[in-house]
């Protein structure tokens, strides 16, 4: 057999590692507030046993050798020989990032160990009570120059019930040398009437010779399973007194034939090869990845599948031969079809959906980090993390949620003495929900802080010319403007917060992942960021349009409302653009029928219709020939059929088979917003 | 060839077990942890048994217990994976029924090496 490929085992090796850091992750944060169960530190425990072990199995050894000595820490912990302090807590937690950092760097070819990670091995070594330098397996002991081995091995009655078995251990005998069987004898203790005999029970014992240059350790590694399941001496031939015992071939059925292959040592897992001396940062995030889903809901498909199955060969029964008086039936057949499919649609689509608590998890120790670096008390709470989220969705929703949580604890929420002050608890609580509402997943970050601060904001917002000095603006509008490009009210940049990214980028981070964001906050009583995010990226729901004899879809999300203009709401402006009023604000007119070269459309703003449509504060009115209605539309990317096309997001198949494109708002407004500077 | 059954929680250590084994001729039956693998233990006669020690829901030393309990498994080899560095767990294994043991690291060689030890 040629030589097993244990590369395929590195990607879930990867991955499980990970999983096992998170954990640990968990249980260190758990453990720091104060919880004393037991079964955390066993958790932490088996993470890191977990990945040194198969560190050390798939040839990643500097990992292994980090994880060996965080192992040996926490087995003091295990064992109840140390105690679990703040400090401790710290370290393990250093050493969770440090593994972490490892093993990306190992699953991209890099070497694991930099100065920070023997650094903090290094702290990990002072820091185990007597822990002996991991130094290699000692070198086997140069074979003795003895002529061999008396062996004399008698086994206990319970040996036979570990599932050892003597012949194995003659078998491996023979492979070191030549054995020669001197005696075999019952135990005197054996009992001596046939019925009290028990099959399961041993009463042998054997004295043996083996001949040849045998290290004594190799004897002894034969018997290492028995150890305590028999009584055994190991003695040296002494080359002088050989007066062999003619041997006595004693219960020769006892002994096998020799194996052929002597069971040779083997050589150890070859090192990783040699490093690539630059990462591929391009290659990493093409990587295939992949899901875990659970088994019922691969079930649920199954059974849905089955449906579809049956359903099916209802109908085709009903059209081989097809009467009238079965129209009845091809209806209730054609109703469940429907029925079936939708379940299959939902089934197919939930096996994309994965628990928002894997986003929710970083939190505990982000929250920890930001405490002690502002000051401040906070006590978190997460619910709904079972809620399930589209795995795109969710990949892309940790960064700007974890952008949120900073701008809460580090704006919203104040300082112990401030809350004293204003007669709150020291404590301030931050609160993550996520739920279900209508088609949406909604997740949620409360604070119980200052609140935003309304002067400030506004005066910055002057400051920005956001709005005119002294202009009046009503709390909404004032929320609104946090989420303008470049508005930061922070009075100085801190390094959490500060860090260039504001709001704005929060609110298109999850505009491009169809959802929306906003805020409502009381003064004094705290803050509510909500972000409503579809439930799949896969699957949109639209307004169909037609514009001359194509179909346009518009995603509802985007709407703010749509109207007939009468011509005098209509003004021209210079350079062709046009214009109408709409609340307070001109708004340009986008004719879609010219944005996409549409033919025989109606070119009368007062025949068709306008949809007025919002993207990152921005507004523009489409002109449409008419509104056809509301549809849900499974998105088919264009650019992998096609080519990307400015304006359009994707491409759906409507119930007529035709095709229709959806409009990408974002890009309209844009393809607007040039054309208005340009004119 | 053999049935064998492979424990562990970890499932690229379980993986590289199990696909070392099936290339080797043997039919390989996976567990998760001791509390699956007792479950798949009562409804096959399997002939050799490969356990991790430290798993959730049931660790290996409890699974031995469990499985030497049955009449069906009373003589049949079930070998530990460990780590070196756990002296005491491997005895703590022999005495709960343990045949012996296959120490942590090892590559697929030697689990074939330790596995014709026992299977012969």
């Amino acid at each position: 057999m040629g030589a097993v490929d244990l590369t395929q085992f590195h990607k879930t090796f990867f991955e499980e590692s990970l999983e096992g850091l998170d954990a640990m992750e968990a249980a260190l944060l758990a453990l720091d507030s104060g919880s004393t169960d037991h079964e955390l530190v066993h958790t932490i425990f088996r993470a890191a046993h977990s990945i040194k072990g198969g560190a050390a199995t798939f040839g990643f050894a500097e990992v292994a050798a980090f994880t060996h000595v965080a192992e040996s820490l926490l087995e003091e912990v295990r064992s109840e020989r140390r105690g679990v302090d703040g400090e401790l807590i710290d370290l393990l937690l250093r050493s969770v990032d440090c593994l972490r950092a490892m093993l990306d760097h190992t699953s991209h070819g890099l070497p694991a160990a930099d100065a920070d990670s023997e650094a903090l091995r290094g702290e990990l070594v002072r820091l185990v009570s007597g822990e002996a330098a991991p130094a290699p397996a000692a070198a086997t002991p140069a074979a003795a120059s003895v002529d061999g081995w008396a062996i004399r091995f008698v086994a206990l009655p319970h040996l036979l019930q570990t599932g050892n078995d003597p012949l194995r251990l003659f078998r491996e005998l023979q492979q070191l040398g030549q054995l020669d069987v001197c005696r075999a004898f019952v135990v005197d203790a054996a009992p001596t009437q046939l019925a009290e005999l028990d099959p399961g029970q041993c009463w042998l014992g054997w004295e043996l010779r083996l001949h040849g240059a045998v290290a004594r350790a190799d004897v002894a590694a034969v018997f290492d399973w028995v150890e305590g399941d028999c009584e055994l001496t190991i003695e040296p031939i002494a080359a002088a007194s050989v007066a062999p015992v003619a041997p006595v071939a004693v219960a020769p059925t006892l002994v096998a034939p020799p194996v052929a292959a002597p069971a040779a040592p083997v050589a150890s897992p070859a090192p990783a090869s040699a490093p690539r001396p630059v990462r591929e940062t391009a290659a990493a995030s093409s990587e295939g990845s992949s899901i875990r889903v659970g088994i019922d809901k691969v079930d649920a498909l199954i059974n849905m599948m089955g449906e579809l199955v049956i359903t099916q060969s209802m109908l085709s029964d009903i059209g081989e031969h097809f009467h009238l008086s079965q129209l009845e039936r091809l209806r209730e057949g054609l109703l469940q079809l429907e029925r079936n499919t939708r379940e299959l649609q939902e089934s197919v689509m939930r096996i994309r959906m994965l628990p928002i608590g894997s986003v929710f998890n970083r939190f505990p120790r982000l929250v920890r980090d930001l405490e002690r670096k502002l000051g401040k008390q906070v006590k978190l709470e997460l619910h709904g993390e079972h809620t399930e989220l589209d795995k795109t969705v969710l990949e892309k929703i940790g960064d700007p949620l974890v952008h949120l949580v900073r701008n809460a604890i580090d704006h919203g929420l104040e300082s112990p003495e401030q809350r004293r002050a204003a007669g709150k608890n020291e404590t301030g609580t931050l609160r993550l929900d996520a739920y279900h509402e209508g088609g949406n997943i909604v997740v949620q970050i409360s604070d119980d802080g200052a609140g935003l601060n309304r002067a400030a904001i506004v005066a910055k917002a002057e400051q920005r010319g956001l709005i005119r000095p002294g202009q009046e603006v009503d709390d909404a509008e004032v929320a609104e403007l946090i989420f303008q490009p470049g508005f930061s009210t922070a009075a100085q940049a801190t390094d959490l917060s500060g860090r260039g990214v504001g709001m704005d980028v929060v609110r298109r981070n999850v505009r491009d992942l169809g959802g929306s964001v906003g805020v409502r906050s009381q003064s004094g009583k705290g803050s509510v960021f909500t972000i409503a995010l579809p439930l799949t990226l896969a699957i949109i729901d639209g307004l169909v349009t037609a514009v001359g004899e194509e179909r346009y879809i518009v995603p509802l999300i985007s709407i703010v409302e749509s109207l007939r203009l009468r011509p005098e709401m209509v003004r021209k402006i210079a350079g062709g653009g046009e214009v109408f009023h709409f609340r307070n604000e001109y708004l340009p007119i986008m004719r879609l029928h010219r944005a996409f070269g549409c033919n025989a459309a109606i070119t009368e703003i007062e025949r068709g219709i306008v949809v007025v449509v919002e993207e990152e504060g921005r507004r523009v009115g489409l002109l449409v020939d008419d509104l056809l209605g509301q549809q849900q539309a499974v998105v088919k990317s264009l650019e992998a059929h096609y080519q990307r096309v400015q304006g359009i997001s994707g491409a759906t198949i409507l119930s007529d088979g035709s095709v229709a494109l959806i409009v990408d708002v974002c890009g309209v407004v844009r393809l607007g917003q040039r054309g208005k500077a340009a004119a | 060839m053999a049935k064998i059954l492979a424990v562990d929680d970890s499932a690229s250590m379980r993986g590289m077990v199990a696909f070392t084994l099936r290339g080797a001729g043997h039919e390989v039956t996976e567990a998760e942890n001791g509390q699956l693998a007792l479950d798949a233990a009562r409804g096959n006669a399997f002939e050799l048994v490969l356990a991790d020690v430290n798993m959730p829901v049931m660790d290996g030393i409890a699974m031995v217990r469990q499985l030497r309990a049955l009449d069906a498994y009373k003589g049949v080899p079930i070998l530990m994976l460990t780590t070196e560095s756990h002296t005491e767990k491997k005895m703590e294994g022999k005495a709960a029924g343990a045949t012996g043991w296959l120490v942590k690291p090892f590559d697929p060689e030697q689990l074939l090496a330790t596995v014709k030890r026992v299977l012969g």
